[in-house]
């Protein structure tokens, strides 16, 4: 952004000191960038300036004498002189303050805002010390809740027009809004829609005075009881950076950062509210064990960590490594992750190890491809193409990066995705493929951008559509950036990855990662993955020589299995101790049955977790209680491969141990001296940095320097120069990350497809959301509710045909399985598919999938 | 009650007068108060819909305006001014007199539906004064017997005054063939005709 820019600067003279100014800055930022600070409560440096509260009058002088001006509606201009500390400015400021607080209750003592409130602090400091208003004030219903989370009391408000901008400019659901005039104007919703947006939480952050507040935090604290800590959020990969309050050991409220890079201090309300969960009374807070008798299993009963430990280290211990699978580590962070790799590969020598559920890309697409940042995607004038989840559901700070860069800085959208997305009206052009023909469409496209002959086949696009979308692409001359995900879990992973090979022909394409888990990034770079070792290496990259060589005990003898290939293990009966680590396979694999089926077949299943899950209540026999996100230092890795700090807090709740503790204790059970010296976050990040190349740069020093933007770690694609990770009896690198030379999945590869699904059937389309049943938004009170009921949405033109009703209760059955869902009308989905969400209640998706299949078909019955 | 069929080809066209659908929020919600007397909140909802607005957008525009109502009123909202110059003609009087012989509260509506009376500021009449509206009609020099006789009047339907939300009896309509087009401003190639008349060039 700025290196396109003149390295010009403008000159101007603040309270008679000469000051340097960027030019088209506002004048308050400018005096605020070089010392003075402007009082203001309207102007916010991530929106739009409105003028609305005046609070920010100061002298400005452009050549025709000192006027009083608005200093965040005026850009600076060389020679400009301003006057912020003269009579006459002070004058406007005390007058200013004096009408805002014409109608302010003073509420103080109650208002939650009370410390920390701008509106207080600004009349402290600018404002008149008595009131000469004696009349009576208006009175408005105290607070009313304009959503699930958000009450609004109207008579503390000054319109500032922060919130009713955020909600229009920013998160673009303007749900709330001025409703009347002069001195009857208010903020409000329309009368029964409330104010249900994803982002909502921002407005209270953002509110100067304490008219908006959140449910979670009334009345909970005082300001100046708090502490606070800078930490990342957890929910979702894209790491926004956060600060975690709290007060007398417990966590109270987490707000947004100010990342340049990340998420510009805007949250999810998911990432702001999710911390509930963590002070759920159903945590767990001691290891719990439980016992096969006769048949059945004995009740749970709490153990001390050395008992459990040492069942596990016995059970491992007793047993070939390959027989011992671990599944589940993208909850976790970097250290943590790294210390289970290690036990798991170094140590027990086992490479059965998946972050991924079945529901990710395979880690040789991942890391191998060019990298992208968040930053490149919104380079103005840049061209994206999406093919992936919709970044409003699952990565919501990232859709409002995105929607910035599309809406204010001429980012192009082609999105190429199974459904309309929370940004399809906004992209330049929306091609939605046939589930499991996203490869052939892409390809396609490729095709048709490079001048090349083109079929479109059986996607179900028009040849027309394709061939704008793909004028669109050849006219990017400084590269597109792909935000590459599963848009679909019912769409095999092997489709997209195809799809991203293609892409990857484009000149200078490069590619964000937009899976959701949390820190799945640092997972694979740890080594979370079958045939992965800490820092991109594969298993067969190792020459017995390395760093790692020194620092584990041994490697894998033979490549392992991912999470289909060790359920399906388990399930025969090849799988002895299946561990769990924040995993829920029932719920997070994609098939269900081969879950279940798997949970079942191991003979120890221990689980590593902050709660019960439905896996864990079915299959564990050993459940340890780890310490949340905010118990806990640590480092984070984003989908950019940007690594920032996860800080402690809170201490967890009975014995909880952090994770990398966990695994350090068994290491130490399996083989004694393993973990020698392992005994802090930091000396784990130390021998991580020693011992993987990609987290060389990953110093205390580093973190330290960039305590907000964190340590964005070197990845091919950055340096122009490609290649990371070398696998057994593939191709390096180069382009051809997922082993084919040639792009195998052309029109012609994907013959088998049906052209269009059987007479009254659909191919399914199943889509993440992002309030779901998942068993952290189970505990979390704010989000009670929010999931989006089960629902059967198919096109209008297919419920005509149907011959069934909207909201008409339907079975949904594929040769797998069926789930129970209400049927809806949902224009967003092509003729021919259905789309349900993932982690409905009540009605799990993952019923409906076989884990390696490319496409589901269903069939919708009455019931 | 969302737009009668009628209003929906109307609102269709008003929409393609103007560049961008947004433009024609005003125009769309009087048609809709001219539908039902009022603004109901499934004519906003529908309106937003056509326009691309939320709903909460187009009430709060539709808010800042004071004749857009957003509860019921009477078939004939009679404003008396209390301004200065009405005051001093028995402005005041007059009100309380129309509220009285109504039967209503200032601000209230009759039991019938027929009137709502309301206090105006000033509506630039003084000198006619004290005068009032009768659906944004003007009646000046009014006395209370003045008064009287204009209620019988509307009440025996004698005076040619529209119901509460007609704006105009007169519709317009572009015929197709002299439809210049719709340009949207950074598209225009030529100056509009009042522009050019003063030698303004469009840039680009």
């Amino acid at each position: 952004m700025t290196a396109t820019e003149p390295e010009t600067t403008v000159e101007i003279t603040v309270d008679g000191v000469a000051v340097e100014a960027r030019p088209g800055e506002m004048l308050i930022a400018a005096c605020e960038r070089s010392g003075t600070y402007i009082p203001r409560f309207c102007y916010h440096p991530r929106m739009s300036p409105v003028g609305m509260c005046r609070m920010c009058l100061v002298e400005v002088d452009t050549g025709r004498g000192f006027a009083l001006q608005p200093s965040c509606m005026v850009p600076v201009s060389e020679g400009m002189k301003v006057s912020t500390e003269s009579e006459v400015t002070k004058k406007a400021q005390d007058g200013v303050l004096e009408f805002l607080l014409i109608n302010h209750p003073l509420d103080c003592p109650v208002c939650d805002k009370g410390g920390e409130c701008p509106l207080q602090d600004q009349t402290m400091a600018y404002g008149p010390g008595e009131t000469r208003f004696v009349e009576e004030k208006r009175h408005f219903a105290k607070p009313i809740a304009i959503s699930e989370t958000v009450y609004l009391d109207r008579e503390r408000c000054i319109l500032c027009d922060r919130c009713t901008r955020f909600a229009d400019e920013v998160a673009g659901d303007a749900l709330i809004h001025f409703m009347g005039r002069g001195n009857h104007t208010e903020v409000n919703t329309f009368p029964d829609e409330p104010f249900a947006s994803y982002f909502s939480g921002n407005t209270v952050q953002i509110c100067p005075v304490g008219a908006l507040t959140a449910a979670p935090y009334r009345f909970k604290a005082r300001p100046w009881d708090l502490t606070e800590t800078l930490s990342t959020a957890w929910v979702d990969s894209v790491g926004a950076r956060v600060a975690v309050q709290a007060s007398r050991n417990r966590v109270l409220r987490v707000l947004g950062a100010d990342a340049d890079a990340v998420n510009w201090g805007w949250l999810t309300d998911k990432e702001r509210f999710a911390f509930e969960a963590l002070n759920s009374a159903e945590r767990l807070s001691a290891p719990m064990l439980r016992d096969a008798s006769g048949g059945g299993v004995s009740e749970w009963r709490e153990a001390g960590w050395g008992e459990a430990l040492d069942r596990i280290a016995g059970a491992v211990g007793a047993v070939p490594p390959e027989r011992v699978a671990v599944l589940g580590g993208a909850r976790l962070n970097n250290e943590a992750q790294y210390m289970w790799a290690k036990l798991a590969k170094g140590v027990i020598g086992t490479d059965n190890v998946d972050a991924q559920l079945g529901d990710g890309l395979d880690p040789a697409v991942v890391l191998g491809l060019p990298r992208a940042t968040i930053d490149d995607a919104c380079r103005p004038g840049g061209t994206v193409v999406l093919i992936g989840p919709d970044p409003k559901e699952e990565l919501g700070t990232l859709y409002l990066r995105l929607r910035h860069g599309i809406v204010n800085d001429g980012v192009k959208l082609v999105e190429v995705t199974p459904g309309a997305t929370g940004l399809s009206h906004l992209a330049q052009h929306s091609l939605h493929p046939r589930p499991g023909t996203t490869a052939a469409l892409v390809n396609a496209l490729v095709a048709a951008a490079a001048g090349d002959g083109f079929e479109t086949g059986s996607t179900g696009v028009d040849r027309s559509e394709l061939e704008a979308a793909a004028q669109c692409l050849s006219d990017a001359d400084d590269g597109v950036t792909v935000v590459l995900g599963r848009a679909s879990l019912a769409e095999g992973a092997e489709v997209v990855e195809a799809a991203a090979m293609e892409l990857s022909a484009l000149p200078s394409a490069r590619f964000l990662p937009a899976l959701r888990r949390g820190n799945v990034i640092g997972a694979l770079q740890a080594g979370l993955a079958p045939e992965l070792l800490p820092g991109r290496v594969g298993l067969d990259g190792i020459d017995g020589e390395g760093p790692l060589a020194g620092a584990w005990p041994r490697l894998p003898a033979a490549a392992g299995l991912d999470a289909a290939g060790v359920l399906r293990a388990a399930a025969r009966g090849d799988i002895d101790v299946l561990v769990l680590v924040g995993a829920d396979p029932l719920n997070d694999f994609i098939d269900r049955d081969l879950a279940y089926r798997g949970l079942r077949g191991a003979s120890l299943v221990v689980a590593v977790d902050l709660f019960m899950n439905d896996s864990s209540s079915l299959a564990a026999d050993i459940v340890l209680p780890a310490a949340g996100p905010t118990e806990c230092d640590g480092t984070f890795t984003n989908l950019e491969g940007r690594v920032s700090p996860m800080s402690r807090k809170v201490t967890p709740p009975g014995t909880s141990r952090p994770d990398w503790m966990i695994a350090a204790d068994l290491a130490e059970r399996l083989e004694p001296g393993s973990a020698e010296g392992l005994d802090s976050p930091e000396s784990i990040r130390e021998e991580l940095a020693r011992v993987s190349e990609v987290h060389a740069s990953l110093t205390e020093e580093a973190l330290n320097q960039n305590p907000v933007e964190g340590v964005l770690l070197a990845h091919p694609g950055a340096t122009g120069e490609a290649g990371g990770w070398r696998r057994s009896g593939r191709p390096t690198m180069g382009r051809s990350p997922v082993g084919r030379t040639e792009p195998a999945t052309g029109p012609a590869g994907r013959e088998d497809l049906p052209e269009a699904p059987p007479e009254g059937a659909f191919l399914l389309v199943a889509t993440r959301t992002m309030y779901d049943d998942g068993t952290m938004l189970r505990h979390c009170p704010s989000s009670h509710g929010l999931a989006p009921a089960a629902s059967a949405c198919i096109n209008p033109a297919d419920l005509d045909s149907s011959g069934l009703d909207e909201g008409a209760a339907v079975r949904i059955v594929s040769d797998f399985g069926h789930i129970e869902a209400t049927l809806t009308a949902d224009a967003g989905v092509p003729s021919g598919s259905l789309k349900v969400h993932w982690l409905a209640p009540g009605s799990p998706a993952n019923a409906l999938i076989a884990a390696g299949t490319d496409i589901t078909v269903v069939e919708v019955e009455a019931r | 009650m969302t737009l009668s069929p009628a209003n929906e080809a109307l609102a269709a066209e008003i929409i393609s007068w103007f560049p961008r659908p947004r433009s024609a929020l005003i125009p769309l919600l009087h048609l809709a108060q001219e539908q039902d007397g009022y603004l109901t909140d499934e004519a906003m909802r529908r309106v937003g819909e056509l326009v691309g607005a939320t709903p909460a957008e187009v009430k709060g525009t539709a808010g800042f305006y004071e004749m857009f109502r957003f509860e019921p009123v009477g078939t004939y909202m009679i404003n008396v001014c209390t301004n200065i110059s009405c005051l001093l003609w028995g402005g005041e009087e007059l009100l309380h007199h129309a509220a009285e012989s109504l039967g209503v509260e200032v601000g209230g509506t009759t039991d019938d539906g027929k009137f709502t009376v309301e206090e105006a500021e000033c509506i630039a009449a003084c000198t006619e004064a004290p005068c009032l509206q009768v659906n944004y009609r003007y009646r000046g020099r009014i006395t209370p017997d003045d008064f009287d006789r204009l209620v019988e009047d509307l009440r025996a339907d004698r005076l040619d005054i529209p119901r509460h939300g007609a704006l105009s009896r007169v519709r317009q309509s572009i015929p197709a063939e002299r439809l210049a087009g719709v340009v949207p401003p950074e598209q225009a190639r030529e100056a509009p005709v009042w522009l050019a008349r003063n030698n303004v060039e469009v840039a680009g």
